[in-house]
């Protein structure tokens, strides 16, 4: 968090640097009507992030702190005790949450990799110089554009035990052709895995593409002069290369990943049992259709911070590799 | 064709790497493309032909799943088809208003305070979006915006994404632009209105598609905040078709189609402002 805010709080710093010789003087009544300007055009849009950003974030911690009913018109104050209860168990909530949050992380752990390497080496093979690479590039982003409810219902025909296509297709070439890819373990994670797969990869392959563009063919023409083979370069060469764009998807995947609601929700409605239903949808659906909301809200941030540790001790451990295999 | 005639000139282990690597690239292009062609071929079967004759093309060609749809009083795709269209209409048209507006005074003026608003906002596309979903709809209901086009448009467009976006383009502008006008005695708002908006137009037409599309694609805030089947947007009801029509898969198809047709022609049109924008904000950022 800190890291970002750094970055980019870097140009205005700049800016301001650049500009002082010019400034001299301030003429006050000048400089309040710049200031009144620079407001109004911020207006709208801070209306629009006070109240539907900035409101909630706070009401949301307020609410945790409360034992808050839709049907009640004064709301209790009660301290930590929906974080207590989150972290006592044999409580109402915190087994169903906690076992919510090991099927995120499972998701995640499998998942993660999977969206990485094959992005990783399709932008590789599409890097190379071939033809139609814009054409390939196009098909294996298109599916991403599409909303999660069409991945939903295609692969929901595609994956069905019965009539689906691929337990169809598997019984063709002599394969079992009665797989459970929706309904049962462990199935169902191959499913969740590879359909995320199939509709979010073109995502990160563009941007390791654009992070490979960015390295300096130089590089590659001084490796091949000291007579580097491809592994060679690829070490030396393309990861340090990639190092910037690498925590970025690998951050970014991870938060992905873990916010995964969609295909739970549409392919195995959270199945078999509770196996596969992950914690944003167990906190909507505790939070708006059991109006189970003040543990609810603890729970998002209970989320909130675990992802917040995650995203920094994986961005600090990446600098660090990195960092071991320049020396 | 001319990739072969290349490979001819080329030694023999590298011609072999050369169609290697086709072969891959086409097969997995396949594996992304078939399920795309094989929901719109199902869609023009019969019923009975999409379970009995899943891979063959639709014979006889039929409209019948579409008829279905079209006519039924319980999912009224046409409404929702109308629905989503409006939704990502607004929600662009705020977004597009509220961060050009916001973005340049984070990019191009000086301002107290202007390093907080900046940190603030950009703060925020850290949080995950869950922690505003409970809140955000006690909000959305105290407004009385549930089941309405408000809820699904007004709240999403307070996002950061627009302003991170938009900022990096007029950071990128060169300095003499505006002070040339200023020379001319234009104020501010003239500056931002017929100088600055003008040479932004292909950063905003980017941002016009990508928030169409988020809009249209949205999922889980949509099924949760829109109640009445006539309110609902594409995403939430095909979800819903789905449940009625779970073993039509003709019918189920022909709802996806016309959910995805929208944003595939977007998307052909837009594509490569879409892929380089999406790449180049997350390799620049």
């Amino acid at each position: 968090m800190t890291e970002t805010a750094t970055l980019v709080a870097a140009p205005p710093r700049n800016r301001a640097g650049g500009r002082r010789p010019k400034a001299g003087p301030v003429r006050k009544p000048t400089s309040r009507r710049k200031t009144l300007t620079a407001y109004l055009f911020l207006a709208p849009f801070l209306v629009l992030f006070l109240t539907f950003v900035v409101a909630p974030g706070i009401f949301g911690i307020w609410m945790s702190l409360t034992n808050w009913s839709p049907f009640r018109d004064v709301q209790q104050f009660v301290g930590l005790q929906n974080y207590i209860d989150l972290f006592t168990p044999g409580s109402v909530t915190s087994s169903d949450f906690w076992k919510s949050m090991s099927v995120t992380g499972i998701f995640v752990l499998i998942s993660v990799p999977f969206l990485v390497v094959i992005p990783l080496l399709v932008a590789i093979l599409l890097n190379q110089r071939i033809r139609a690479a814009t054409t390939f590039r196009t098909i294996f982003f298109a599916p991403y554009v599409l909303g999660v409810a069409v991945i939903g219902v295609i692969w929901g025909y595609v994956l069905d035990t019965q009539s689906g296509i691929l337990n169809h297709l598997l019984g063709l070439v002599g394969l079992p052709s009665n797989l459970p890819w929706t309904v049962d373990v462990p199935w169902v994670w191959v499913s969740l895995v590879g359909v995320t797969v199939w509709w979010t990869m073109g995502l990160n392959t563009i941007i390791f593409l654009a992070g490979l563009k960015g390295i300096n063919a130089d590089l590659y023409e001084a490796a091949s002069i000291d007579g580097a083979g491809a592994a060679s370069k690829f070490r030396n060469v393309t990861v340090p290369g990639l190092k910037p764009v690498m925590i970025f998807i690998t951050t970014t995947t991870i938060l992905a990943s873990a916010n995964m609601f969609g295909q739970s929700y549409l392919l195995t409605k959270g199945g078999p049992g509770t196996e596969t239903r992950t914690v944003i949808m167990y906190i909507a659906d505790q939070g708006l259709s059991q109006n189970n909301m003040a543990p609810a809200a603890a729970m998002s941030y209970v989320l909130f911070a675990a992802l917040a540790i995650i995203s920094v001790v994986n961005f600090r451990l990446q600098r660090e590799r990195v960092e071991k295999g320049a020396r | 064709m001319t990739a072969i005639m290349n490979t001819r000139r080329m030694p023999a282990k590298k011609a072999w790497a050369q169609v290697a690597l086709y072969v891959i690239l086409i097969a997995l292009a396949l594996v992304i493309i078939l399920p795309l062609i094989w929901m719109v071929v199902t869609s023009f079967k019969t019923d009975a032909d999409a379970v009995r004759e899943p891979y063959s093309l639709p014979d006889p060609f039929s409209l019948e799943a579409y008829q279905t749809l079209l006519t039924s009083g319980q999912q009224p795709i046409f409404l929702w088809v109308w629905n989503s269209f409006a939704a990502a209409a607004l929600q662009t048209v705020l977004i597009l208003l509220t961060a050009s507006m916001g973005a340049y005074a984070l990019a191009r003026l000086e301002f107290p305070g202007k390093r907080v608003v900046f940190g603030a906002i950009i703060a925020t596309l850290l949080v995950p979006p869950v922690v505003f979903l409970i809140p955000n709809y006690l909000i959305v209901q105290n407004l009385g915006w549930l089941d309405s086009i408000w809820a699904i448009t007004v709240p999403g467009a307070a996002g950061a994404f627009g302003i991170f976006f938009l900022r990096q383009f007029f950071v990128g502008l060169p300095p003499e632009i505006e002070e040339a006008a200023r020379i001319d005695g234009a104020g501010d708002i003239r500056i931002f209105v017929q100088v600055v908006l003008p040479l932004a137009r292909p950063a905003l037409a980017t941002l016009a598609v990508l928030s169409f599309l988020g809009n249209w694609n949205d999922f889980l805030w949509p099924v949760y905040v829109l109640l009445s089947p006539e309110n609902l947007t594409l995403q939430p009801g095909l979800n819903q078709l789905q449940g009625a029509y779970s073993t039509h898969f003709a019918i189920v198809m022909a709802g996806a189609v016309i959910a995805s047709v929208p944003v595939l022609i977007l998307f052909g049109i837009a594509q490569r402002q879409i892929v380089e924008s999406v790449a180049g904000s997350a390799v620049k950022g």
